[in-house]
């Protein structure tokens, strides 16, 4: 564990109890150390619990089994240094768009005119000027997740935690959305962590791999990915785009198949 | 940035558009038609002898008897004893309701040890307590606001705790990422969002504290709407009993809908 890292993983685990009272193991041993301004993506089958180690990470959900530490820190709850996106988008469908992308800026102290002006600054960066008013109800799906990635955005984290946030859009959508997730993060580089099962998402999105394998979940193994001109047109057209995809898919095709079959 | 225009499969907001006259008019015919049915078939039946007025006297005499009640003073004398024990019985059950169902849905102790206890009371008929609260609380006012408040507490406490349980755990989470405490979160996101479910639990309680209150004080009263029917029903006053029963019926059909309109209200943002 080299501690230059800004988060650390440290033999993480975890079980859960079944319906039926028996504690199942979901995660496993996990040892993972992340950088300062990396962009690492969690891949695997769905059951390789991906999403519960972003919850630990999150301070979601309580560490027993061994330690994540985020600058040191040992994590012992939710803060405002983990900004998260939810697939599910978990907007306040009460709230309208600027009330939501306000939310986190209303405890920080500061001055009415500077909650404005960021908030308008943040819905201007995900494009959703004019829809200050509107409800997330009465938006489309894409639309949904700029605010929320908006609101996650406004109280300035240092590290943002994406569980499948583009699970729930259309394809086209998505491919929107991954060009502008990787603009706002040329402006505004974050240490990220991305939990996906989309093999062609974390390729174009990280800069390591995280492959997961289930029962328990492990990490089975981490690969960098070095794409030069990773936000030009075309690039996942390039053969070293295709021999990642081919490379990242023979380590979670094994996995999926298992977790189609073994239910 | 004029992106805004342009932003991919934006839902088109519900527009204001005027609608025509002829069809609104239409509508509201149709909506009322059933009603006027009714009232026809209320006249003519007693009148055409299909019944006897004896057992259904026609609308009109019972509308007359409504006026001669409003004017004697009874109507509203009563009125207001039941709307106050309405009031007060509901008005209690929401307060005590909403923030015990709260509880229940939030720290996991309090629904092990109050759960259970719930489960059995909320089948129990409320109605069989009317003799008992008659033995302990008396003919006044006491024990039909107790009655409506036990009878409204459990449809309110029930369905906000489970409103609040239901609440998308990514919601309380994003609030605590945002800097909340677990009870600023549990205020300004859990409650909010299973509002639509606490105004359903409260309807249904609306529904009930009516059947109560008429029960109750058609049973153990001297006063009160329910009072009345019974009042004028054993001394053979039927047009007169039919009146009160109408008025008890309009009120809670009002009731009802204005309740359903200060819903709605709350509950804009569903409205797409």
């Amino acid at each position: 564990m080299t501690s230059s890292a800004l988060i650390s993983f440290d033999r993480v685990g975890h079980s859960y109890r079944s319906n039926a009272g028996v504690l199942v193991p979901a995660l496993a041993d996990v040892s993972l150390d992340i950088a300062q301004g990396e962009f690492v993506a969690l891949l695997g089958p769905s059951g390789c619990g991906k999403s519960t180690l972003l919850y630990l990470l999150g301070g979601f959900v309580p560490i027993r089994d061994g330690e994540i530490r985020v600058a040191g820190k040992p994590v012992t709850g939710p803060g405002r240094d983990r900004g998260v996106v939810f697939q599910s988008f978990a907007l306040f469908p009460w709230k309208t768009v600027r009330q939501n992308v306000r939310y986190g800026l209303e405890r920080m102290s500061l001055p009415r005119a500077e909650q404005e002006a960021r908030t308008a600054r943040l819905i201007d960066m995900v494009h959703l000027n004019g829809f200050e008013d509107h409800f997330p109800l009465q938006l489309s799906g894409g639309m949904r997740q700029r605010v929320a990635i908006a609101r996650t955005l406004a109280v300035d984290p240092a590290i943002l935690l994406m569980d499948e946030p583009f699970g729930a859009l259309d394809a086209q959508t998505r491919e929107i959305m991954h060009e502008e997730l990787l603009a706002i993060m040329a402006r505004r580089p974050m240490t990220t962590v991305f939990v996906t099962h989309d093999v062609r998402e974390a390729v174009y999105l990280a800069d390591r791999v995280a492959v997961m394998s289930a029962r328990p979940g492990h990490i089975k193994e981490v690969v960098t990915i070095d794409l030069p001109g990773r936000t030009e047109p075309g690039v996942q057209k390039t053969a070293a785009f295709g021999a990642y995809v081919e490379r990242l898919w023979g380590l979670v095709k094994n996995e999926a198949v298992q977790a189609a079959a073994g239910r | 940035m004029s992106r805004s225009a342009t932003v991919v499969g934006a839902v088109k907001p519900k527009l204001d558009r005027p609608r025509e006259k002829g069809t609104a008019v239409v509508n509201w015919l149709v909506r009322w038609f059933p009603l006027a049915i009714l009232a026809i078939t209320w006249e003519a039946a007693p009148r055409l002898g299909l019944v006897n007025p004896a057992s259904l006297p026609p609308l009109s005499v019972v509308v007359a008897a409504l006026g001669r009640l409003a004017m004697g003073g009874d109507l509203l004398a009563n009125g207001l004893k039941s709307l106050f024990r309405l009031v007060c019985g509901l008005g209690l059950a929401i307060l005590a309701g909403v923030p015990l169902g709260l509880t229940m849905a939030w720290f996991r102790p309090v629904r092990a040890v109050f759960g259970p206890l719930v489960r059995c009371l909320y089948p129990m008929p409320k109605s069989a307590l009317i003799p008992v609260l008659l033995l302990w609380l008396g003919l006044g006012d006491l024990s039909k606001i107790t009655l409506i408040f036990l009878g409204c507490l459990l449809p309110v406490l029930i369905s906000t705790t489970n409103g609040v349980r239901g609440v998308e755990p990514a919601m309380i989470w994003s609030a605590r990422s945002l800097g909340r405490s677990r009870l600023a979160a549990l205020f300004g996101v859990a409650l909010p969002a299973a509002m639509p479910d606490v105004l359903a639990g409260i309807r249904s309680a609306l529904a009930m504290s009516f059947v109560l209150l008429v029960s109750s004080e058609y049973l153990m009263s001297r006063d009160g709407l329910g009072y009345l029917i019974s009042f004028l029903g054993d001394g053979g006053a039927y047009d007169g009993m039919f009146a009160a029963v109408l008025v008890v019926s309009i009120l809670g059909f009002a009731a009802d809908r204005a309740f359903n309109a200060v819903s709605r209200r709350a509950l804009a943002w569903r409205e797409t």
